[in-house]
């Protein structure tokens, strides 16, 4: 019994060597490329054949692939520490929003600093799960309720609150859940979830007098797209026929009527699902379906790995988080759920959105490669 | 903090929580995802056919809104041409999948006639697929009823209100007001065809065609959502259009009905023209037809009828019928004469009943055998005698005689505003070279100068020619262009454009007194003891100047007698009559022409006077 060596290091391929050399996590890498890859076939056909559309959407993959690989190489422990600052600025760029929002009139959510314009709501989508994570770290879970009502009031509803006046509905709910999925994981009591729970039914009238007409005109058309199928459930039915359509196997690349005849609008943004349910059918929505959990399970399974409180709170949130994005986004282009502006993540074409959820991915990643060997 | 009791962080047991949480959150997720998966199955799967269906028949179309076509009236306001409601069949051949059963079973219902099968087949072979087609127009409630029950099984086929076009007076001026017609593949070569994408009728002929482009408007569209058996769910946008402008004719209508009641039952035409102006009073070409037939979409049957009739009620005669004016030309040849001072009023010839050219033995008779001895130009006008003019004409030359005539515009395009009017023939040496190809027919010879005189041999004339030279002469040479569209109104501000009289370059001639003498001789063709037309002067409240005129048919051998009795109908003579009045202050001028009428003066005559009663002695309210 003694052919082998007992010290003798696993056999790993100059791939995997490599992989390790940079930080990246192989599965959670091919999942990524794989989804984006693939949706930039499907760009191709939901953008009227626009290849500029495309290959903008490639650079934008690129810059996100690359914000991800810096992303991984900084230590766990450093972007903890960043946590709060992060935070504390997140929200100060929120309110700044809102004031020259106010002053603007009208939604306003890009911030213009000069070189660059971009959402501070993007930074909140980190940086509230890190706040969290970075919370609960120290302290010994589960969480008291004392706790876990400041993290989700203080550290989650608030800078969702800040989001949703200017108004985004969509990031304000994604926002909330990934601050939210933090405690949950941490082991909130199943008393103080159920609480929540009645909670949010009885608050759903406030909620309802403090939405604009807009939003609420999309709920009540969730609820009832026929009655008006040309205003506000017109993207509900164009979209459900698209899908519909497609079948099994899909009408085929390029060859989606309900797309290309241009009936689906948003059709290259919010709305692409539809386009590759009619054009690849519920195959090709099985596909993609299929990917994401992959990379959502892969996502759980480095936070199951993950050695502290940090690494492990942060990695399953922003996994869980992902997931969010994704059954908003089918569930609102199948007409499970209200239209709500989320995009489809990887896929959709759109901005810093994708360098966010990369970001994420290579914070996943770092806490993954920055493992200290423990012995068994 | 420090008195709460210590909570020391365990590891294992946080880690094992969150493998319990995550394993959880993870289930979710795939409960999630199947739900979405469910709702896939749901939509795809089961209800696949559902959105087939849908996303093959949901389209936005847009809809062209085709203008309201302008009115048209007559010169005292009555409405000729107006647009009703009307109720018609309609069906879209793309959204109809089984074309022959759904016209059979629509056939076992009454709603589509055997006969208009080949005309449908053809329009829809014609039209682009998108475009209704009319299977049946005028559609009674009851029919609209008896469809309302069995639309459902009908998809691409529906009941439509359409503006058809209504000519409320028939067969009245039908020659000068013309007729809207489906559109057809040469109209859309001549149209545009984002103007005309919703319209199904243009004018064809006559005033409707002349002002198509103000009658017709332009075209409004409006976005509509179909389903997939194209039948419209909603209206998403529309743009309106812009209706087209009410025309004004110059046409008199009670002139226009009596001048057709007094030539009723015969072939012929007249054109009553204001010397004044130009403005066309009446234009009748007879037979007529009704233009209703032509709007409502005429049966092949119908259609064929008319246009085989013996008596081409189709054919504007008025406009395109060419006729040797025979003695209508007379003042103005006379004229002609005095003009380059061949002969004087005083100037004497005798009639021996023929004219011979010097050294030939041919004769051209006078229509009075016995001759009319010594005459002068008064009586020569008055009594028509041929052997006259024949002298004047040979005095005058082919080149004077014709240049002169020239300027009355025979032979030539009047230029009326409507179109397909012909030009006729005032024949002269250059266009008989141009007619002719053999080198001995292209010679000008002395005969044909002779009978020209007489308005016979190679001279044919439109009776709005003939109308048109007489009102020159009422207008003692001033010149007009004859028209019929007096003036173009927007029917949503009132705008009104008038459209000025058109004056050509006038008729002059050395001596104005040449006038008088002219219009007093025709004056004498009526109201003189010897004219010809003398018997339509004898109780006329007002003074008449006319000229009456006769023109064969066929030509008449050199010892030949014609007679009226004997010779076919069809063969006899065209009887024509010109006239205006009152001869001292002319407001009307008038041209008749009764085919195989016989004789100017028994058939002609007495129809110009019935119009010029109307005319003149209409009491005005």
């Amino acid at each position: 019994m003694l052919d082998e060596p007992l010290d003798r290091p696993r056999p790993i391929s100059v791939a995997q060597r490599v992989l390790a050399g940079l930080h990246l996590d192989g599965p959670l890498l091919m999942g990524l490329l794989t989804v984006s890859g693939l949706g930039m076939f499907v760009l191709y056909s939901a953008g009227a054949e626009n290849m500029d559309l495309v290959l903008r959407q490639g650079a934008r993959i690129g810059l996100a692939a690359t914000g991800m690989l810096v992303v991984a190489q900084i230590p766990p422990k450093l972007l903890r520490i960043w946590a709060p600052w992060m935070f504390l600025v997140g929200v100060g760029l929120l309110v700044l929003v809102l004031v020259m929002g106010e002053i603007g009139k009208g939604a306003q959510r890009w911030l213009d600093i000069g070189i660059v314009r971009f959402q501070p709501s993007e930074i909140m989508k980190l940086a509230v799960p890190m706040m969290a994570a970075w919370y609960l770290h120290e302290r010994p879970l589960p969480p008291t309720i004392r706790e876990a009502l400041l993290v989700i009031g203080l550290i989650a509803l608030m800078p969702a609150a800040l989001i949703a006046q200017q108004p985004d509905l969509g990031t304000a709910l994604l926002i909330a859940a990934s601050g939210i999925l933090v405690v949950l994981l941490a082991g909130m009591s199943i008393r103080l979830i159920l609480a929540f729970g009645a909670l949010a039914l009885a608050g759903a009238p406030l909620l309802w007098f403090n939405m604009h007409d807009y939003q609420r005109q999309r709920v009540l058309t969730f609820l009832n797209p026929e009655s008006d199928p040309l205003g506000s459930g017109y993207h509900i039915i164009q979209s459900k026929i698209a899908i519909g359509s497609g079948g099994v196997f899909g009408k085929g690349w390029l060859n989606g009527t309900q797309a290309q005849l241009e009936f689906l609008p948003e059709r290259s943004t919010d709305f692409i699902f539809a386009v590759i349910g009619e054009e690849f059918g519920l195959l090709g929505l099985a596909t993609f379906l299929t990917l994401y959990v992959l990379i959502v399970v892969r996502g759980l399974y480095i936070a199951s790995q993950a050695q502290d409180t940090f690494g492990r709170l942060l990695a399953g949130s922003v996994s869980l988080t992902f997931f969010v994005y994704v059954f908003v986004n089918t569930g609102m282009v199948t007409g499970l759920l209200p239209v709500v502006g989320v995009p489809l993540p990887l896929v959709s074409y759109g901005g810093t959105s994708m360098v966010t959820l990369m970001a994420g991915f290579g914070m996943l990643m770092s806490i993954h490669s920055h493992r200290k060997l423990v012995p068994q | 903090m420090l008195l709460a009791p210590a909570r020391l962080k365990d590891h294992w047991r946080e880690q094992r929580l969150f493998l319990v949480r995550s394993t959880v959150g993870g289930s979710l997720m795939l409960v999630l995802t199947l739900m979405v998966v469910a709702r896939l199955v749901d939509l795809q799967v089961l209800r696949y056919e559902h959105f087939s269906d849908l996303s093959r028949g949901n389209r936005v179309r847009i809809e062209a809104l085709p203008p309201i076509r302008g009115l048209i009236y007559d010169r005292n306001g009555n409405l000729l041409a107006e647009n009703l409601p009307s109720y018609q069949l309609e069906l879209i051949p793309e959204a109809v999948s089984d074309l022959d059963g759904t016209l059979d079973r629509l056939m076992e219902l009454g709603l589509v006639n055997q006969d208009d099968l080949a005309r449908i087949r053809q329009d829809i072979r014609r039209q682009p697929r998108f475009r209704p087609t009319a299977l049946r127009y005028r559609l009674s409630d009851e029919e609209v009823a008896r469809f309302a029950v069995v639309r459902q099984h009908f998809p691409g086929v529906d009941v439509q209100a359409r503006l058809i076009r209504n000519y409320p007076y028939g067969n009245a001026g039908v020659h000068a007001l013309g007729y809207v017609g489906s559109v057809s593949q040469a109209d859309l070569e001549r149209l545009d065809p984002a103007q005309y994408s919703g319209t199904t009728h243009t004018g064809k002929i006559g005033v409707e065609r002349a002002e198509e482009d103000a009658l017709h408007g332009s075209v409004g569209y409006r976005q509509v959502l179909v389903n997939a058996e194209g039948r419209i769910l909603q209206e998403l946008d529309r743009t309106r259009p812009v209706p087209g402008q009410d025309v004004t004719l110059t046409l008199d209508l009670e002139l226009q009905l009596a001048a057709e009641s007094a030539l009723a039952g015969r072939r012929g035409a007249i054109v009553a023209i204001d010397p004044s102006n130009g403005h066309v009073l009446a234009l009748v070409s007879q037979p007529g037809y009704d233009p209703n037939l032509f709007a409502a979409g005429i049966s092949p049957a119908d259609y064929y009828a008319l246009r085989d009739d013996r008596d081409t009620p189709l054919f504007n005669r008025a406009l395109r019928g060419v006729y040797p004016p025979g003695s209508t030309i007379k003042p103005i040849v006379g004229l002609a004469g005095l003009q380059y001072g061949v002969i004087t009023p005083w100037h004497r010839i005798y009639c021996i009943g023929h004219y011979s050219l010097p050294g030939s033995s041919h004769r051209y008779r006078d229509w009075k055998k016995e001759g009319h001895g010594p005459i002068t130009l008064t009586d020569a006008i008055a009594q028509s005698c041929d052997v006259y003019f024949y002298d004047v004409a040979v005095k005058l030359g082919i080149d004077h005689l014709q240049d002169f005539l020239g300027h009355f515009g025979l032979g030539a395009l009047t230029g009326i505003d409507i179109p397909s009017e012909k030009a006729g023939t005032l024949p002269s040496r250059e266009w008989k070279r141009a007619r002719f190809s053999r080198r001995e027919d292209q010679v000008w010879y002395p005969g044909e100068t002779v009978i020209a005189g007489i308005g016979q041999g190679y001279t044919e004339t439109t009776p709005i020619q003939l109308a048109n030279m007489t009102a020159i002469i009422a207008a003692r040479g001033a010149r007009y262009r004859p028209m019929l569209v007096a003036s173009r109104t927007n029917p949503a501000t009132g705008e009104t454009e008038v459209l000025a009289p058109h004056a050509l370059p006038p008729v002059t001639v050395s001596d104005p007194a040449f006038w008088n003498e002219i219009v007093d001789d025709m004056t004498d063709v009526v109201h003189g003891e010897r004219g010809t037309a003398r018997r339509i002067g004898l109780d006329a409240p007002y003074r008449i100047a006319g000229k009456t005129g006769t023109a064969q048919v066929f030509t008449i051998a050199q010892d030949e007698e014609y007679d009226a009795e004997e010779v076919d109908e069809r063969l006899r003579h065209h009887a024509l009559f010109i006239a205006f009045a009152p001869a001292e202050a002319p407001r009307i001028a008038v041209a008749v022409i009764v085919e195989n009428g016989g004789s100017g003066s028994g058939t002609a005559a007495p129809v110009a006077r019935l119009v010029l009663d109307n005319y003149l002695l209409r009491s005005v309210d």
